[in-house]
């Protein structure tokens, strides 16, 4: 070390070239940080980690390259342009993973916002470094580019470790990017600070402590933005996501799981729907002599409709389903009606978008005992609302609705978990004049759920169950009428509009079996 | 005048105590009302009765049986009849619509209530409630002898939800933040009214029946009487806030009025009076419908729609030997109607009725309670901590009495707009200065208390309301005050005139009404010789 050298003592005993060098070393942690949140962001939101981590690093080293090579057009004022740049990638980096998980559900391309925003940041990062060496141009050029790249590289690791073990354990994502945002910030006003009083920028000064604020009450705020950002508490990367006017659909991947949630609640993975909707369907189309015609309520993600489909003998099949949405949605997104087997959009298939209840009611009039099977596929009945689809009057409206000689199945809930729920609903359909026979299933992602068939007349006890599926064969079907002791029929009320005792010991059961 | 001085200082009290009350808290309020119209009984017509100044006679008709008045008693009066196949008579209405105060309203969101919103599973000696109700598809049945109503008229779980503490809770008595005493209380007062429920008289009848004319009429029963039940629940030992809270809403609630004015009978008979008879332990539900009791205003309108002349405002009623003389004023036609009739029923209150009818004495015992409705038309359903929507929804910390949800009978799971009716007695004044209140404080008053008082409850209907539309009664129902048992069957006159309105039984409640009409048509078919069995 040139401990004589002029130059070498006169940066030491600058404060502002001190805090200048500082500054690269935040800089480059700041930068690198941004870049990892926004490649884990890009994967949990899109899956596909590798293509994610790739192309972000990928498009934010190209743009630090525009940035260097633009830096070439500043030809003066390189101070101040450093300070307003500083200040700008503490306001993009700091609110960028809060923004992208804001902007997920929001925005149509969510991948062009991504990456105009790791663009934006990658090219002022570039165009920080190139500006900084400059201005430390009256010191030693071989030393100052040395200090410079070397706390740029030291700060790239410190970000790299910190990363993984501390940030993102301990403070999520969005905090994480408010608290690098103000460091960033941090450094801009330190670094006004330690200007001489008459060199000072009052602008940037100012803009500096508004900028800061602005940061830590985004810090402060996080907890609420990430519940803004419902994304964000999904087990699994959310894919999509939008609210209709009646319920809020979520779908989510992670490798070959895709899993679609209603209001939260799940509601089928791609993993193990097959045997959930084998089950759900082919007891029943097994036990109806020759299903012509089939009706599906509910059901709008038309996984129900592609076994009922699988059957020759269907002609026509009706589905009513609440939710436009819903159902555009499964018959026009290719990764799902590669799932559902494009059942939506079968020609024998016809998709009615109407409340359940009132389609039934106003359709026992018009179409009553037309129906040769019946497949009743609501949501759990969380609340009274969805609690009216399986009362005693709506199984009256669809018992006018059935063939002399056709036969329906609900799903049921889960008779382990809510066995007086699973059995009121069979209590409740006998109560409207049917005879009924339950059964279940072991559904992974669900765990043990529970069906009921019921018909005007008594149901077969064997099924004709077409060949090619990959979980229901009729040895299979005979099984699944088997219930073990903790699941065994029990005495329950009716349920009926004026009581829900449905919601109610439904809700009961979850909650002591949640805790 | 000493008479203005006092009502100037009424008016100012009412304001203050509904301020107390919670109500209106926020009267400069910046955000716009919404839009809303301002209805109620026609006050033009009713005050013109007071006034006179009507043609003389032009027309002339003659007629067997006029009922005068088509609310529950008239309407009742005249499907009695029909029922028994007496046709040769006649219902004149006052105002455009029959039903009184159980009328209702349509917009486009929903139908709703103007008045009286739901009928209580009826008890077994209900006879005359079960007949009709079966006419009307409403009793559809019967399992093992026990009457059946139809589920989709029997109001939809959840029935009733109380805001208390900061959340919605089932029911309407509090079971949480109790002290002891409270529940002490609360379960010495159950106890005792179920007592009171299930006992027999000495003549075999029920302590406490609805209609009330069924209750016995044992000496220490009749007693309570005399008593007003804030004092009568004071002499038990009972302090407790939560139930005086508890009492005071029931009274409100069915009587527009406070328990130190009510009769302890009448206190009583709220709690004791009610065991009603069908299958699956829906005894204690009640029957409801969007438009609330206008849909049995309209079910009984419909057996006799011809008979009915709606717009006929009769203004005298005169003994014209062994005849009747009514003259009606026909509002579209501008003319006086005279028709000599053999009987009348008078199916109007009590003060209408001896201010018309020189052979009807004056009873100034007869107060009625004013109360004031908004239904309120909402772009969401309101939600709140605790239980979700109830049908009843009631604040524990409002001088309101919460709101029924028009919506809540309808079979769409996702109901989104709807309708909420809001009920205000104004019974912490005195009738005559409460209606002086709801006639003279303005329109947008009242709608900003609406606002206010669904607004504490609900911040979360901050700008979904679209309509606040108002509807004042300024005698909406016979306040039983003490001594009020005796008063119905003195105030009778004798045949060929009848009387038939729910104040002769001092209860104003859908049963009492059509036990009045009821038993004024089969008195006037006795008169005529037309034979009928009696439903009483």
């Amino acid at each position: 070390m040139a401990e004589g050298d002029p130059a070498h003592s006169k940066s030491r005993a600058s404060a502002p070239a001190a805090a200048l060098l500082a500054s690269a070393f935040v800089v480059s942690t700041c930068g690198l940080i941004y870049e990892l949140l926004a490649s884990t962001l890009a994967s949990y939101l899109l899956g596909d980690s590798v293509t994610q981590f790739s192309t972000v690093i990928g498009t934010y080293l190209f743009a630090m390259g525009l940035g260097s090579w633009c830096s070439r057009y500043v030809t003066r004022d390189e101070l101040r342009l450093f300070i307003r740049v500083e200040l700008l990638i503490a306001v993009l980096g700091g609110a960028s993973a809060a923004a992208l998980f804001e902007l997920f559900p929001l925005v149509e391309h969510f991948r062009v916002a991504l990456y105009g925003l790791v663009l934006g940041i990658g090219f002022l990062v570039g165009l920080e470094i190139p500006l900084l060496i400059r201005i430390l141009r009256g010191f030693d050029f071989r030393e100052t580019v040395s200090n410079v790249l070397t706390f740029d590289y030291v700060g790239a690791l410190v970000a790299s470790l910190l990363f993984p073990l501390l940030l993102m354990p301990h403070l999520g994502m969005i905090r994480t990017g408010f608290l690098f945002g103000i460091l960033n910030a941090g450094v801009a006003l330190a670094v006004l600070l330690a200007l001489p009083r008459a060199s000072r920028f009052r602008g940037e000064t100012v803009s500096a402590v508004i900028v800061l604020l602005a940061l830590a009450a985004g810090f402060a705020a996080s907890d609420r933005l990430q519940r803004w950002a419902e994304v964000a508490s999904y087990g699994e990367p959310v894919i999509y996501a939008v609210s209709t006017k009646y319920q809020r659909i979520v779908l989510t991947r992670r490798e070959d799981d895709l899993r679609l949630y209603l209001n939260g609640n799940l509601q089928f993975s791609s993993r193990d729907e097959y045997r959930y909707h084998e089950a759900l369907v082919q007891p029943v189309l097994g036990r109806v002599a020759n299903p012509r015609n089939v009706l599906i309520l509910g059901g709008g993600d038309g996984l129900a409709a592609r076994e009922v489909l699988r059957h020759p003998e269907v002609r026509h099949l009706t589905l009513v389903d609440l939710d436009d949405e819903m159902t555009g949605l499964f018959s026009k997104t290719a990764m799902l009606t590669a799932l559902n087997k494009g059942a939506l959009t079968d020609r024998r298939m016809t998709v009615i978008n109407a409340d359940g209840f009132r389609w039934a009611r106003e359709a026992a009039a018009t179409r009553a005992g037309s129906f040769d099977a019946i497949i009743v596929d609501f949501p759990d009945p969380v609340d009274y609302s969805v609690g009216k689809l399986y009362t005693e009057t709506f199984y009256r409206a669809v018992r006018r609705l059935m063939a002399p000689t056709g036969a329906m199945v609900v799903q049921s809930t889960s008779p382990l978990v809510a066995p007086m729920a699973y059995w009121t609903v069979a209590t409740t359909l006998e109560a409207a004049g049917l005879q009924t026979r339950g059964y279940h299933v072991y559904v992974p992602s669900f765990g043990e759920w529970g069906f009921v068939l019921a018909a005007a007349h008594p149901i077969p006890m064997a099924a004709r169950i077409p060949a090619g599926g990959r979980f229901l064969t009729p040895a299979g079907d005979a099984a699944l009428f088997d219930f073990p002791p903790d699941m065994a029929r029990r005495p329950t009320p009716v349920n009926r509009f004026d009581n829900q005792v449905l919601v109610r010991e439904f809700a009961d059961a979850w909650s002591r079996y949640e805790g | 005048m000493k008479a203005d001085r006092r009502t100037v200082l009424g008016l100012g009290a009412g304001a203050v105590a509904l301020a107390g009350g919670g109500l209106a808290a926020a009267l400069d309020h910046g955000a716009p009302l919404p839009p809303g119209a301002l209805g109620g009984a026609d006050l033009a017509r009713g005050h013109r009765l007071r006034d006179g100044g009507f043609p003389p006679p032009s027309r002339f008709e003659e007629v067997d049986l006029v009922i005068a008045g088509g609310g529950i008693a008239g309407l009742s009066a005249g499907w009695r009849l029909h029922d028994a196949g007496f046709t040769r008579f006649r219902l004149l209405e006052l105002e455009d619509a029959v039903g009184g105060n159980a009328r209702g309203g349509r917009n486009a969101v929903s139908a709703y209530p103007l008045g009286a919103h739901y009928l209580p599973v009826p008890n077994r000696e209900a006879k005359a409630v079960r007949h009709l109700l079966r006419q009307l598809g409403i009793l559809v049945g019967e399992r093992d002898g026990v009457p059946v109503y139809d589920p989709e008229q029997l109001c939809a779980d959840l029935q009733e939800r109380l805001f208390w503490q900061g959340r919605w809770q089932e029911g309407l008595v509090p079971h949480t933040g109790l002290t002891p005493q409270d529940r002490a209380d609360l379960a010495a007062f159950e106890k005792t009214m179920a007592a009171y429920s299930a006992r027999i008289g000495s003549d075999g009848k029920p302590a406490f029946a609805v209609p009330r004319a069924y209750s016995s009429g044992d000496p220490d029963l009749i007693a309570l009487d005399a008593l007003d039940f804030a004092s009568w629940l004071d002499r038990q030992g009972w302090r407790s806030p939560v139930l005086s809270a508890h009492v005071r809403y029931a009274m409100r609630d069915d009587y527009g009025t406070e328990p130190h004015e009510v009769s302890a009978w009448a206190g009583v008979h709220y709690f004791a009076g009610r065991r009603g008879w069908t299958v699956d332990g829906a005894g204690d539900n009640e029957l409801t419908w969007p438009e609330g009791n206008a849909r049995l205003a309209r079910g009984l309108a419909g057996f006799f729609p011809d008979r009915i002349a709606r717009g006929h405002i009769v203004h005298q009623v005169a003994q014209d030997g062994e005849t009747i003389l009514v003259d009606s004023f026909d509002v579209a036609a501008g003319t006086t109607v005279r028709t000599r009739a053999r009987a009348t029923i008078l199916a109007m209150p009590h003060f209408v009725a001896a201010r018309i009818c020189p052979e009807v004495a004056s009873e100034k015992a007869f107060t009625y309670a004013p109360w004031l409705i908004a239904n309120v038309t909402v772009d969401r359903l309101p939600g709140g901590r605790g239980v979700p929507l109830a049908w009843d929804n009631v604040s524990s910390t409002s001088e309101s009495l919460g709101y029924v949800v028009a919506t809540h009978q309808a079979p769409d799971v996702h109901p989104i707009a709807t309708v909420l009716t809001w009920y205000l007695p104004l019974s912490n004044m005195s009738p005559p200065v409460a209606r002086r209140l709801l006639l003279e404080r303005p329109a947008e008053e009242w709608k900003q208390m609406v606002r206010d008082d669904l607004l504490a409850m609900h911040p979360d209907l901050d700008e979904a309301i679209r309509r606040i539309d108002l509807w004042r009664w300024g005698h909406a129902m016979i306040r039983p005050t003490p001594g009020f048992l005796g008063r119905g069957a003195a105030a009778m006159p004798k045949p060929p005139l009848f009387l038939a309105h729910s104040d002769l039984s001092g209860l104003s409640l859908f049963e009492e009404a059509q036990y009045q009409g009821v038993s004024a048509a089969e008195g006037a078919m006795a008169l005529f010789g037309h034979s009928y069995e009696s439903l009483l």
